[in-house]
């Protein structure tokens, strides 16, 4: 082991955090942040329900509320749910399919610490002038006229980010390519794997556009070009289409890892296989494949003529089919099976109906010609956070509960974990589902009040009793996990019983080095053949042998606090003379920590065979 | 095998790019980072050919008033010749030939250069000679934008070349930096393959008009 | 990967064929430059005669510059070889995504 990793102590805990290439501490480390972005976000989305709470409110001020919903929007998508999905993704991918590490540790860390980077960034704008205010969306039209620095925080902070979730998709990729145990073929890995997999392609053709987008918005925005000056001949659709290029896949990228995660709930506690699998696979691909082949949906109203908006409505229909497939899987799964109600099969249950509703609006918001009506509505809210909320959150919540003992070795409390349930589901149906009415009688989003009498009030007030719920229900959450930190009841490798795939089959939390012996896989849900057949754990594939692990680096670190400086310079350049300055030191940071990470030779270290011997006895006796 | 063994002509093995773990993985991932760089492109020369000619008046230069066939020629050479120049030090690599490798590869890099400055005169003659700036229209924002991308890429390239040259200049090669090298080489073919668009969709397809 | 399968035993006997095998792949390598300057020329040329009209040379030299690009990614990259499946899949996706951005972007930009 490396010497710096056994450094005891908080300062030593800190260094080990910020320097770990371990897929588990980055893991733990997504999860901090998604989870305060996630928080922070919550917040806004408070502060939102409050604002319209009553009719004519003035709790805050129209140029307030319109930052308080794109940071909103902005914050929860890519700086809540998907470094939370990441976060399962780094802890669980790896041990289910059987590897030791990722493809790239180091890699994998420079992609947490530019999310990192990229979320401060966005998010100091509250402290230094206000926060971006065009929408999560930012279209172009809007956005280039934003005063102030918001919308120049929104580009900036999402570009560092993106870069890190681009190459964090790339080392997922490659992770599952080649590192699987032997005889984990493709068609024997876990559905939560291959969501992951399909996911990370979609991140890798996705982002680029994104990136794109927001080079095109900086250039305009800081540097005087004029892609989107329709005086100069520039082009404000450019930025619609390549910002939902990105942004349609985005979704999938969130909701199929969702997918993945009921699916594992789904066949753990029903004790029983996941039915189709195969099926489920070729849906996840097929989402996947047609989810780039959809994103005009979003733009119906911008005026690109019936042709155009007839070929995507129809392509945005035929995702229902793959996803029908799914629903209907999951419900055979739980058919004949021993159903166990725990908490994480709560959410699964929960995520089955709240789904179903956010799939039927998307249908009829797919309508070309209905979503004229729809579109700019509350509909359309309550749409989409059916499906993100009702997918994604849930799913997020779920495998918080699930894999908690797996990332800590200890369990969340069963009854705390039912009364976050209970308040979270009925706080979102109550706070969205009037939504939709509110929608079809006419109240615009985005819009920061309304007035009296015209049908909105009660309605309203329903929707932020129930936000007030979804917020009692994180703060049991909150402190649930304080609890069970306090307490830490150590558990064994398998703490439901029911686990199916590898990740159960090993120590809670696990060595860092995963596997002792890579485990041979016999079939799908490996660990639970295993079980059938009356052992006690996986057949090793390989003798006791030195295990190759990688050097912690406090690289990633710099060179993500680098583009974090440069990004001020890049901000303040055009009014204030240190910024060009600035913006060089922070490159210099940058390529200067990349070119000594390349000509500074890192071969990694052995743990050697005795070291690992003794683990064994030690672990033996205790 | 250790990618810190030290290497002898008898051992090495046939495909020195991909003999380790790290090393299918540096090759399989940046197969995929190329994967990526294509939508990247792609967005860049779709916003292209989105503002083509978009201007603000009557007066400001067109596509067709800009591009100059000879020059362009030129640069187009001294690429497609700098990518069969890294075929070579590639060839060289896969025969345990460090001195050779070494020489193409500073090939590469003197190709590169010239591209480079011929792109570097380019762009200040249009500046120059035709006001067509990055500021001046909807039309040069994306131009400069995608054919400067293209260049960035192509002085990161020459970067990234060299220091790898730099590095191992006295150690050798060995299945720990081979990939390095490797890969190097894909992402130079790579930059050739955006050159060969942009010449043909920006300058003969604005030439033809 | 091609010659991996390929192994006699004996070293030196390997080694002799690996080095008749790249020496013969380099052989293809340079005709398939030459043919990339070919085709470079003739797309080049197509423009210079100003006799054609667009409606023939964008297609033309848009045809002329994919087949140069198989080229490069087949050849000079060696996607022909074995174990380029994954690459193969995910350059190709990746191609897919942008022939339909470009599409788009020369259909529906609107105005």
């Amino acid at each position: 082991m490396s010497t710096i990793a056994q450094k005891k102590g908080f300062g030593g805990t800190i260094w080990d955090f910020l320097t770990t290439v371990d897929h588990k501490k980055i893991a733990i480390l997504y999860l901090i942040a998604g989870g305060f972005f996630f928080v922070v976000g919550g917040l806004e989305a408070v502060f939102i329900r409050v604002q319209l709470a009553v009719p004519n409110n003035d709790f805050v001020s129209a140029g307030a509320f319109n930052q308080i919903i794109t940071m909103h929007g902005t914050t929860m998508i890519f700086l809540a749910a998907m470094p939370l999905l990441f976060a399962f993704m780094n802890a669980v991918m790896p041990l289910q399919i059987g590897a030791r590490d990722v493809a790239f540790p180091f890699v994998n860390a420079l992609g947490f610490w530019l999310f990192f980077f990229g979320g401060i960034f966005l998010n100091l704008s509250w402290f230094l002038g206000g926060a971006p205010d065009a929408g999560w969306t930012s279209y172009a039209s809007l956005a280039i006229h934003s005063k102030g620095h918001g919308v120049d925080f929104y580009v900036l902070g999402l570009q560092i980010a993106g870069l890190g979730t681009l190459i964090g998709g790339i080392n997922f990729l490659v992770t599952i390519i080649n590192m699987r145990a032997p005889g984990m073929t493709y068609m024997r890995m876990p559905l939560f794997t291959w969501s992951t997999f399909v996911a990370s392609a979609m991140i890798l053709f996705a982002f680029p556009p994104l990136t794109v987008g927001l080079t095109l918005m900086m250039f305009d925005r800081l540097f005087g070009a004029n892609f989107f000056e329709v005086a100069m001949g520039g082009n404000t659709v450019i930025w619609e289409h390549l910002f939902w290029i990105f942004g349609h896949p985005e979704v999938y990228i969130l909701i199929l890892p969702a997918f993945g995660i009921f699916s594992e709930i789904f066949a753990i506690f029903s004790r029983k296989r996941l039915f189709g699998y195969s099926s489920m696979v070729f849906a996840t691909v097929l989402i996947g494949f047609l989810g780039f082949m959809v994103w005009a949906h979003h733009m119906f109203t911008t005026g690109l003529g019936p042709v155009a908006n007839a070929i995507f409505a129809v392509a945005t229909m035929a995702i229902g089919v793959p996803t029908g497939i799914k629903i209907f899987n999951w419900l055979f799964t739980m058919w004949g099976g021993s159903v166990k109600f725990t908490t994480p099969m709560y959410y699964a249950f929960g995520f089955i109906p709240s789904f179903v509703c956010g799939g039927v609006t998307g249908i009829m918001v797919a309508t070309a010609a209905a979503d004229y009506q729809y579109h700019d509505t509350y509909f359309v809210v309550a749409h989409f956070h059916y499906v993100i909320v009702g997918g994604v959150v849930l799913a997020i919540l779920a495998a918080t509960h699930l894999w908690w003992p797996k990332m800590f070795g200890t369990m969340l409390n069963e009854t705390l974990g039912k009364i976050t349930f209970w308040f979270f589901f009925i706080g979102f149906h109550l706070t969205f589902f009037i939504q939709h009415f509110l929608g079809l009688w006419g109240m615009p989003r985005r819009v920061f009040t309304y007035l009296p009498g015209q049908g909105f009030d009660f309605s309203n007030l329903i929707s932020s009793v129930g936000a007030a719920f979804m917020s009692i229900g994180v703060l049991v959450l909150l402190y649930n996990i304080i609890m069970t930190s306090v307490k830490n009841v150590k558990v064994g490798n398998d703490p439901w019983g029911d686990g199916r795939t590898l990740e159960w089959s090993i120590p809670s939390p696990p060595p860092f080095y995963n596997f002792k012996q890579l485990p041979l896989v016999r079939g799908l849900d490996a660990f639970w053949l295993e079980k059938m057949a009356g052992k006690k754990g996986m057949t090793p594939a390989e003798p006791l042998g030195d295990i190759h692990m990688p050097n912690a680096s406090f690289i990633p670190f710099m060179i993500s606090l680098g583009l974090f400086i440069a990004a001020f310079g890049a901000m303040y350049h055009k009014n204030h003379a240190w910024g060009l300055p600035v913006i060089i030191l922070g490159l210099l940071v940058t390529f200067g920590s990349m070119f000594l990470r390349s000509v500074k030779d890192d071969h990694g270290f052995h743990i050697h065979k005795e070291d690992l011997v003794e683990d064994n006895e030690k672990g033996a006796k205790a | 095998m250790q990618a810190e063994e030290k290497m002898t002509y008898e051992k090495w093995p046939a495909a020195p790019e991909k003999s380790t773990l790290e090393a299918k993985n540096k090759f399989l991932g940046f197969w995929l980072f190329l994967g990526g760089e294509t939508t990247l492109f792609a967005s860049l020369f779709a916003t292209y050919l989105a503002l083509k000619d978009k201007v603000p008046s009557a007066d400001a230069a067109l596509a067709k008033d800009l591009f100059d066939l000879p020059l362009t020629f030129v640069a187009t050479m001294l690429l497609l010749t700098s990518s069969l120049t890294s075929v070579y030090a590639m060839y060289h690599m896969k025969n345990f030939a460090f001195k050779k490798m070494m020489v193409w590869l500073g090939l590469t890099v003197l190709l590169g250069l010239g591209f480079l400055g011929t792109e570097v005169y380019e762009f200040s003659h249009y500046v120059h000679t035709y006001k067509h700036t990055f500021t001046s229209s909807a039309f040069g924002s994306a131009f400069y934008t995608l054919v400067g991308f293209h260049g960035a890429h192509v002085a990161f390239g020459l970067c990234w070349i060299l220091s790898l040259m730099i590095r191992n200049s006295k150690r050798g090669l060995s299945l720990y930096n081979a990939p390095k090298f490797y890969v190097a080489s894909l992402y130079w073919h790579f930059i050739d393959v955006v050159w060969v668009f942009i010449f043909t969709v920006v300058y003969l397809m604005g030439m033809v008009g | 990967m091609t010659n991996q399968q390929l192994n006699s035993g004996n070293p030196s006997v390997d080694i002799e064929y690996r080095r008749r095998k790249s020496a013969e792949e380099m052989r293809y390598q340079v005709v398939s430059f030459s043919l990339m300057i070919f085709l470079t020329l003739i797309a080049f040329a197509s423009v210079a005669i100003k006799g054609f009209t667009s409606w023939f040379t964008v297609p033309f030299i848009l045809l002329l510059a994919a087949v140069q690009v198989v080229f490069q990614l087949f050849y000079f990259m060696h996607m022909s070889h074995k174990g380029h499946e994954a690459p193969q899949l995910f350059l190709f996706s990746g191609v897919f995504v942008a022939i339909l951005t470009v599409l788009t972007f020369v259909t529906i930009v609107w105005w």
